[in-house]
């Protein structure tokens, strides 16, 4: 072996000792600071990782964009189709008045509101950008009650991690991290444009979530559940969209 | 035939670099299609919806059924695995960039083979490769070690024009990132003239792949296939 051969392969081997210790640490401190997705395996985890773990860093105070009145956009488009469910024609015909939000797990006093309870609390109006993943957006008002209040009022468990919260439809429940969940600007919208939400968009109540995409801003919420734990949420992925192909981390 | 076998034309790192390139650039323009696919409307300014006029329409079939596209069908929904692939690729196409970019200041292979040398900055030297290309002239042996000006120009117009572009406007429409840099969303003209842009920018790399592949064919394919494969390249003119 020339001298050459032999100081390359311990620049290497010393390189890739490196490398994989300095993979360790960097996972030790991930999970530590909570910057690993639940759904990080598989083919695409490691893209999936960075992306949370990088976002997660870099939006720990920021806000989602605020654009005047004149920005609103004209007529909001409403993807997807009212629930089916039963449930949902019963609670509609009576002007949702017997609708209600659950709100249990991992807190001190677990309640539930209807959507007026909501409206007594000190609520907050935002126009902010709504994207798809398919590629359209619209703009728009959105009023609610910020979800960190709602939070408050209940009194949330220091272990709390996740807040999951669910549709009235079975197929579509989605959960945040403590840092979206807390944000000024997640709300639980009972209003938009100056009206009543309009079911389309999720009435009579949805969770507006502006700094991830539309999907993860699910309509027609019936149940809130803070837990420290996603590993018993449906496949344990934190979301239905990891199960259905789609990352569960949205703000891409 | 003699082929006259020399030094390395290619150094390993940009060997490397190139094919993980190719492989994540790849990867990115399937999964960019199929994203393309479930809303082929494109949109000037902040918003855009069906309701809203489009700037333009591609001529396809959706693979959502809320697109009119005038066709009586909807193509099958790639979008989840597409996206987490294009973000990935994405990821990694990025690192290697970055590793090259680095590697290439440090080693002088930017200097060397890619800055364009102070004799090509003529405007004789700029005619006659503009000529050489339009005659579809083979390269001659000089070119078997490094780049001519327009292949200089090119590459660095790539490199440090298209590729950051498309890293910047693809980075544009991430609501979270807005929220970090909201200005570098509004100078683009907002979050759909970043995805207009970014899809104009991926029609032009993908439009260089071609040329870049015709120019390969024309200059010798199987030579200059080993020399970024194997580094080393034979100067004697060879049929491919």
């Amino acid at each position: 072996m020339s001298d050459l051969s032999r100081r390359r392969l311990i620049t290497t081997g010393l390189a890739a000792a490196a490398g994989a210790s300095g993979l360790a640490v960097a996972n030790k401190l991930a999970q530590r600071y909570g910057l690993i997705p639940p759904d990080h395996g598989g083919l695409y985890g490691a893209g999936e990782t960075l992306t949370y773990a990088a976002q997660r860093i870099l939006t720990k105070h920021s806000w989602a964009r605020e654009f005047p009145r004149s920005a609103i956009t004209k007529p909001p488009f409403a993807d997807g189709e009212p629930p089916k469910q039963e449930a949902f024609r019963r609670l509609q015909a009576g002007g949702f008045a017997d609708w209600r939000l659950h709100v249990d797990g991992l807190v001190a006093r677990p309640a539930s509101f209807s959507v007026a309870d909501l409206k007594n609390h000190p609520s907050r109006s935002q126009i902010t950008h709504l994207a798809c993943e398919e590629g359209w957006s619209y703009i728009a008002e959105w009023t609610g009650v910020p979800l960190s209040h709602v939070l408050d009022v209940v009194g949330i468990m220091p272990q709390a991690r996740y807040v999951v919260y669910f549709s009235i439809d079975p197929e579509w429940w989605d959960s945040l991290d403590m840092a979206d969940a807390l944000h000024p600007q997640t709300l639980v919208t009972y209003g938009m444009n100056g009206a009543e939400l309009p079911v389309g968009h999720g009435g009579p109540l949805r969770l507006r979530v502006p700094r991830q995409l539309g999907y993860k801003n699910v309509k027609y919420i019936t149940r809130l559940t803070v837990t420290d734990d996603l590993k018993q949420f449906g496949e344990g992925l934190g979301s239905v969209s990891p199960e259905g192909g789609y990352a569960w981390y949205a703000g891409i | 035939m003699p082929v006259r076998e020399a030094a390395t034309r290619h150094s390993a790192l940009v060997r490397v670099t190139h094919w993980i390139t190719t492989a994540c650039f790849l990867a990115l323009l399937v999964s960019g299609i199929e994203i393309v696919i479930s809303h082929p409307r494109f949109y000037w300014g902040e918003t855009g919806t069906i309701f809203t006029p489009a700037l333009f329409q591609l001529p396809i079939p959706a693979s959502r059924s809320s697109v009119p596209t005038g066709y009586g069908y909807v193509l099958p929904d790639q979008n989840g695995w597409s996206r987490y692939l294009h973000f990935q690729a994405a990821w990694a196409v990025v690192i290697t960039g970055f590793l090259y970019i680095i590697s290439s200041l440090f080693s002088g292979h930017l200097q060397k083979n890619l800055l364009p040398r102070g004799a090509d900055l003529s405007w004789r030297a700029f005619s006659s490769a503009i000529a050489n290309h339009l005659r579809f002239k083979r390269p001659g042996d000089e070119e078997a070690w490094s780049y001519n000006p327009l292949q200089r120009l090119t590459y660095l117009f790539v490199i440090f024009v298209l590729f950051p572009m498309v890293i910047w406007t693809g980075l544009a429409m991430s609501p979270a990132i807005a929220s970090v840099f909201p200005s570098a969303v509004t100078v683009l003209g907002g979050q759909q003239s970043a995805r207009t842009i970014h899809f104009f920018i991926s029609v032009f790399l993908f439009l260089f792949l071609l040329v870049h592949i015709m120019m390969i064919c024309l200059a010798g394919f199987r030579n200059r296939m080993r020399a970024m494969i194997t580094g080393r390249a034979a100067a004697g003119k060879e049929r491919a």
